[in-house]
């Protein structure tokens, strides 16, 4: 009978490997389907992985498609490391885009410079008040913040339709839900030309070095880390559990709504009904993949920006299905899961002892004299 | 003088090699490219547009090669992809959705030599052309078999966007109707998205759940469809033939035929002169037609519209008055017809209609 044990002692190294396990079976996976599919392997494997980034177009796209994947999973994945599940970015993501896209709907055509990072602000604050009533029902009245951030998510998306439907629908535009056009004042500035990827990845990076910093290096950082690996030892130490409760997710919900409005000020340019293919709910597999760890995460949200565009690019070449991208996303979420899973247990064929009425004795003695020492008891020393 | 006869001289010689490049290259094959809003399974729009790929496909053989893109977000990605597509070396490229407007029109003006075509915008340029059926010709037929079948005197339909485009199909559907039985009112439900099949099931219930008993949906699913199966009341298929995802409910299937248009312009760009025209067909241009009407309709009702389709196809014009605004006030008079520019910009329902256009006051 297979079982699975505890093992005593977790391999540290394997934690950091499994990533790289799941991404190598995953990549496996995909070779043995596009195979079945009559496809050839190679070819596919390199339109998949390859062909988006052969050109200084694509990698920029692999940044800007990275960009907002990178900023709310590095907020989401300091708050998993102190237990505190805000699985709402989607949301967060929303509302700074509505705060952000609002400041710059009111600017108009001016061009101040201090339109844009009136913005960007803007945008941040939206995401952590959006953040924040999650983190005061739960400091406050106990709610469980899985069900509360979730659940904002969609009176996030009906405001922003309401919005678009309404007061900032483009008189021009047939009644369709957008909005004006940003001024050229009011959207991020490219990091080179013939591209897209503006500064949204040049904040991703910097706050990647900053949460890094900040989890590593500073007091408020440590208690975060300790109320997530052992919250009883955390309480005993006095450390104010509604404090981090309020830290994880404003620091998250900033991310979030930092992302909003870099996608809205960046690569869309207005206000819309649909501004994320949820980046939010992409950004959990994204905190995961990458070890919880900021430079984890910035590789994780390249690698998932690859498999987006990649997606795409095995439809243009070779007339795959869209359905490709997100069966490779699940592919490296279960096999990352399953990767971890035996990183904290492992599997042991473990004999049957307690069936004495049905079994006589002499076969049992001889079974287990035939195996070169796998008896259950050994694995008790 | 000399000298811009020089520079005549030498333009002139580029644009012949230019030109004897083209002809060079035209044993290759033109490459089209497809930018779908749905995926090609979605038995509606999406799908509709596919066939009219493979249409195009059959009857030109090796001169075309196509490819395409499904499930794209009118959003941040669609640049990305027609741009891609563009990079490629497609030298068509059709976007097929009404969100796609500002991305293509982006994209086409850094790519002078990719001609563009849009399905449905408003907004073209020297390379970006417009195309567009006249949907709500099948949908005033639609309306009148609509008419004959509710007992309920309601109707329901099931909307995305409050676009023209869909507007017109609402006001369609139920002038048709009423050209039956003055008293039939319409409901609608926005569901704010082109393809949902569980938003449209929603919405379907919920128009159900208040007496509706013959819908129509301006969505890309059969799902309303297969809802008003489930409920046991009576639907349409839209844009392509739905009636094997729910033949009992299935009355009749209001299609667009993008075969004839595609094939039409592959065939014009192979010859070195891409249609530049806007195209706004109809039943008679064979754009579309109302198809599969299902045999429980009384016979005198099958007639009319097979009467009225022959009209349409002649000439008649839907949005022809009188026609009454929602308050009963006249919105076209007798003898008059609204302009395709009037139909390309209406916001009003007319009579017979009930609530609120969104976002009007």
């Amino acid at each position: 009978m297979l079982r699975l044990e505890p093992r005593t002692s977790p391999s540290h190294a394997m934690a950091i490997a499994s990533p790289v396990i799941a991404a190598v079976a995953m990549l496996v996976t995909g070779f043995l389907l596009f195979r079945l599919l009559g496809k050839d392997p190679v070819e596919a494997a390199y339109i998949f992985f390859v062909k988006p980034l052969n050109s200084s177009y694509g990698l920029g796209e692999l940044l800007l498609k990275a960009t907002p994947l990178m900023l709310c999973a590095l907020g989401l994945g300091l708050g998993f490391q102190a237990n505190v599940w805000n699985i709402g970015a989607e949301g967060q993501l929303t509302m700074g885009a509505i705060f952000g896209g609002g400041v710059a709907l009111w600017l108009g055509d001016s061009s101040t410079w201090w339109g844009l990072p009136l913005m960007l602000v803007a945008g941040v604050i939206g995401g952590m008040l959006w953040a924040a009533i999650a983190a005061w029902l739960r400091t406050r009245f106990n709610t469980n913040e899985i069900l509360v951030t979730l659940m904002l998510v969609y009176i996030a998306q009906l405001y922003l339709s309401y919005l678009v439907h309404g007061p900032w629908r483009d008189p021009a535009g047939h009644n369709f839900p957008q909005s004006r056009g940003f001024a050229d004042a009011q959207t991020m500035p490219l990091l080179f030309d013939g591209g897209r990827t503006n500064w949204g990845f040049l904040f991703g990076l910097i706050l990647a070095g900053a949460l890094w910093f900040f989890s590593r290096r500073t007091y408020a950082g440590f208690r975060l880390q300790v109320a997530g690996l052992a919250p009883a030892a955390a309480a005993y130490a006095g450390f104010s559990e509604k404090r981090n409760i309020w830290l994880a997710l404003l620091i998250s919900g900033a991310t979030a709504g930092l992302a909003g409005i870099c996608e809205v000020a960046g690569p869309i340019g207005q206000m819309q009904q649909q501004i994320s293919p949820g980046y939010g709910f992409a950004a959990i597999i994204v905190a995961w993949v990458g070890r919880l760890h900021p430079i984890g995460i910035v590789l994780a949200s390249l690698l998932m920006s690859l498999l987006y565009l990649g997606g795409e690019s095995g439809q243009m070449s070779m007339a795959l299905p869209s359905a490709i991208t997100g069966l490779f996303q699940g592919l490296l979420l279960f096999y990352l899961l399953a990767a971890d899973l035996f990183i904290t247990f492992r599997l042991r064929n473990v004999r049957t002892t307690g069936q004495p009425d049905q079994a006589p004795a002499a076969p049992v003695a001889a079974a287990s004299s035939g195996g070169p020492g796998a008896t259950p008891l050994e694995s008790s020393p | 003088m000399k000298r811009s006869r020089l520079l005549g001289v030498a333009l002139a010689s580029i644009a012949l090699s230019v030109g004897a490049l083209g002809a060079a290259q035209a044993a290759d094959p033109l490459k089209m490219a497809f930018v779908y809003v749905g995926p090609v399974g979605d038995g509606g729009w999406t799908f509709a547009h596919d066939l009219g790929r493979k249409a195009m496909e059959k009857a030109l053989g090796s001169k075309v090669s196509t490819s395409f893109v499904e499930n794209v977000p009118e959003s941040g990605d669609a640049e990305r992809v027609i741009r891609d597509l563009a990079t490629k070396g497609n030298t068509i490229i059709l976007t097929t959705s009404f969100g796609y407007m500002d991305s293509t029109l982006k994209v086409a003006k850094s790519f002078p030599k990719v001609e563009f075509y849009h399905a449905t915008g408003f907004k073209s340029a020297s390379n970006v052309t417009i195309y567009n059926s006249r949907m709500y010709e099948p949908a005033y037929l639609a309306g009148i078999i609509a008419g004959h079948m509710s007992k309920t005197g309601k109707l329901g339909f099931v909307a995305s966007f409050p676009i023209p485009e869909v507007v017109r199909n609402i006001n369609a559907y139920t002038m048709g109707a009423r050209s039956v039985n003055s008293k039939i009112t319409t409901k609608v439900v926005w569901v704010s998205t082109w393809y949902d099949p569980s938003k449209e099931r929603q919405a379907a219930e919920a128009l159900i759940g208040q007496g509706a008993d013959v819908l129509l949906q301006n969505t890309d699913s059969s799902a309303t469809l297969q809802t008003a199966q489930d409920k046991g009341v009576y639907a349409f298929g839209w844009d392509s033939d739905m009636a094997a995802y729910a033949p009992k409910a299935h009355l009749a299937s209001a299609i667009e035929t993008w075969g004839g248009y595609y094939t039409k312009l592959a065939e014009a760009a192979l010859a070195g002169k891409p249609l530049k025209q806007t195209v706004w067909g109809g039943i008679r241009e064979g754009m579309n037609d109302l198809v599969n009407v299902n045999p429980v309709i009384p016979e005198t009702a099958r007639k009319i519209v097979a009467a009225k389709k022959a009209e349409i196809a002649g000439g008649m014009q839907v949005f022809t008055g009188p026609i009454m605004g929602q308050d009963g006030s006249v919105k076209v008079a007798a003898g008059k017809s609204l302009t395709d520019k009037e139909i390309d910009s209406v916001n009003w329902y007319v009579e017979g209609v009930e609530g609120q256009l969104p976002g009007q006051k």
